[in-house]
């Protein structure tokens, strides 16, 4: 008996890795995978019980809404045309189906679908502007003016129209994170072709004067580019009212999928770009390449979601927020709170333990997913360049911990995080030499560290 | 009308919370229970019979979207994705 079992477990390990038993007859092997997938369900099951941590790193992406893959699957699985092919109906219902999630996202931002280009994320959407509009506007207008809190991309981008011979402006950002509008006002020169300045900034939830920065921009007759990956479908967002001309959206920040997003082009004044990916024309010629259709529609349906959700997602996230910063600033003392306090969206938090490592406290916390700086820079053991940028202290920006708190969070994990939280602080407190002398009295500025 | 009386939004309520406890995600779970309960609660106290009626045929279109979405996280198996064994090791942190 156990040799035969022994034999049989072996068939249908071969017949899971894909490896076929010539001797095995067809039915046989039909019938051997029929179980195999019984003790695949079977051992699903157990996985049920497996725990994993709770998620409160929405910055760095959010799971998909059940409503937006709903949404998606019919295009995943039986109308899979492709949008523009003019002749059949099964290119006549995807194209369809794009025109509506256009129109989707478009009544999210207050713009006309014409004015919505597809991309494949924020990334690109970025590119895209910054060095669509610097090229094409290359022979009158030299400069770039952006700030040093923008995300990677961003920053890189203009690094590459330095070298190719563009000059561009860093603004620095004050100690709350915010632009000052007077030296914006003073860089804008006569050639100035861009601003780009982003929403709601990724790691410290620093919401920027979007609309007082876009007056300012039309009335310089400057394009103005906005990032507003973070912002889209968290606060109301109105392009007109803001008069921007740029902004770039990212799905998989608003509980939708990953790897589309778009860029809102606006029309009347009409903005010139000169286009990254070249092809067969496909959206007004900006951007070739098939609109994924499954893509598109799931970024639709999560826009329209997050508009009739807005209200209700931004009440509850900011009691939640609010729980979580008044109960860890009672606990513990020493605790900086990295960002203007009133002008944020509540549910990007990042705070600095004093006197604690902030990657160990990362570590310490394993039973929470949360990251300390933004996802494209944790790779590095810098501290992230916008604590640097608001002038955050060496020793604060290496401590400081990013909450991110979303429409799925629960009351149950925020206290459960708040909790871990103070006790793993107060622990490596306990261990950190730094601490004790705090303790006794001891201005740690004060010292004079010696090297040996 | 048939589909505006108590008894039909209460049996849809009940209904909408039953399926909802089948989500396997503990964050999909709750985030159904509570907004079928506080959508039900915002609009507790609509008289107009087609505004009644447009969120009813709502309600209905969630109740069988939620049937489909919890169904079917319980037939995607992930087995196939191994963790590295250095992700299993016993001493806590």
């Amino acid at each position: 008996m156990n040799m035969m079992n022994r034999t049989l477990s072996r068939k249908l390990l071969r017949s899971m890795c894909g490896i076929s038993n010539p001797r095995l007859s067809f039915a046989q092997s039909a019938v051997n995978t029929v179980q195999g997938q019984k003790e695949l369900i079977k051992s699903r099951e157990l996985e049920k019980d497996e725990l994993r941590p709770l998620y409160m790193d929405f910055q760095a992406t959010t799971p998909m809404d059940p409503r937006v893959l709903d949404a998606m699957l019919p295009f995943q699985v039986n109308y899979y045309g492709n949008p523009h092919s003019r002749t059949h109906a099964y290119g006549w219902e995807s194209e369809s189906a794009v025109e509506k999630a256009r129109k989707q996202v478009a009544d999210l931002i207050g713009a006309d679908p014409r004015e919505i280009v597809f991309t494949s994320g924020a990334t690109e959407s970025n590119n895209m502007s910054i060095k669509g509009v610097a090229r094409f506007y290359k022979a009158k207008k030299n400069h770039i003016i952006t700030t040093q809190t923008e995300h990677k991309c961003v920053l890189d981008s203009c690094r590459i129209m330095e070298a190719e011979g563009f000059d561009v402006t860093y603004l620095p950002v004050k100690n709350n994170g915010l632009i000052d509008l007077k030296q914006l006002e003073e860089t804008i020169r006569p050639d100035t072709s861009l601003v780009s300045i982003m929403t709601v900034n990724n790691e410290i939830g620093v919401k920027q004067p979007i609309k007082e920065i876009g007056h300012l921009c039309r009335s310089k007759n400057v394009f103005f580019h906005t990032d507003a990956a973070q912002a889209v479908g968290k606060i109301p967002v109105n392009v007109n009212d803001w008069k921007v001309d740029l902004m770039s959206i990212s799905g998989h920040k608003i509980y939708g999928p990953k790897g589309v997003g778009a860029l809102y082009v606006k029309r009347r004044p009409r903005v010139r770009i000169e286009p990254l990916l070249n092809g067969g024309g496909q959206e007004r010629g900006l951007r070739s390449g098939t609109v994924p259709t499954p893509l598109a529609v799931g970024f639709g349906a999560a826009c329209e979601i997050a508009q009739q959700e807005l209200e209700y997602d931004y009440k509850r996230v900011t009691v939640l927020a609010n729980r979580l910063v008044q109960k860890i600033m009672s606990e513990i003392p020493d605790v900086v709170m990295n960002g203007d306090p009133d002008q944020r969206y509540p549910g990007c938090i990042n705070l600095s333990f004093a006197y604690v490592e902030g990657e160990s406290l990362l570590m310490a916390l394993k039973d929470v997913a949360l990251s300390s700086g933004s996802a494209c820079t944790s790779a590095s053991l810098e501290p992230s360049y916008v604590l640097r940028a608001i002038g955050a202290d060496e020793d604060l920006a290496h401590s400081s911990i990013r909450f991110g708190i979303g429409r799925f969070t629960t009351e149950e994990e925020v206290d459960f995080t708040v909790e871990k939280c103070i006790q793993q602080v107060k622990r490596l407190r306990e261990m950190s030499p730094l601490w004790e002398m705090v303790q006794e009295g001891i201005d740690i500025k004060s010292i004079k560290w010696t090297q040996h | 009308m048939a589909s505006c009386s108590r008894t039909q939004v209460i049996s849809l309520y009940r209904m909408l919370v039953k399926e909802s406890k089948k989500f396997s995600s503990y964050n999909y779970r709750t985030y159904a229970l509570r907004r079928v309960k506080d959508g039900f609660r915002e609009n507790l106290h609509v008289d107009n019979p087609k505004t009644l009626d447009t969120l009813i045929n709502e309600a209905r279109e969630n109740l069988a979207l939620i049937k489909r979405q919890a169904s079917y996280a319980s037939f995607v198996s992930y087995s196939s994705f191994h963790w590295p064994s250095v992700f299993f090791s016993k001493d806590s942190c």
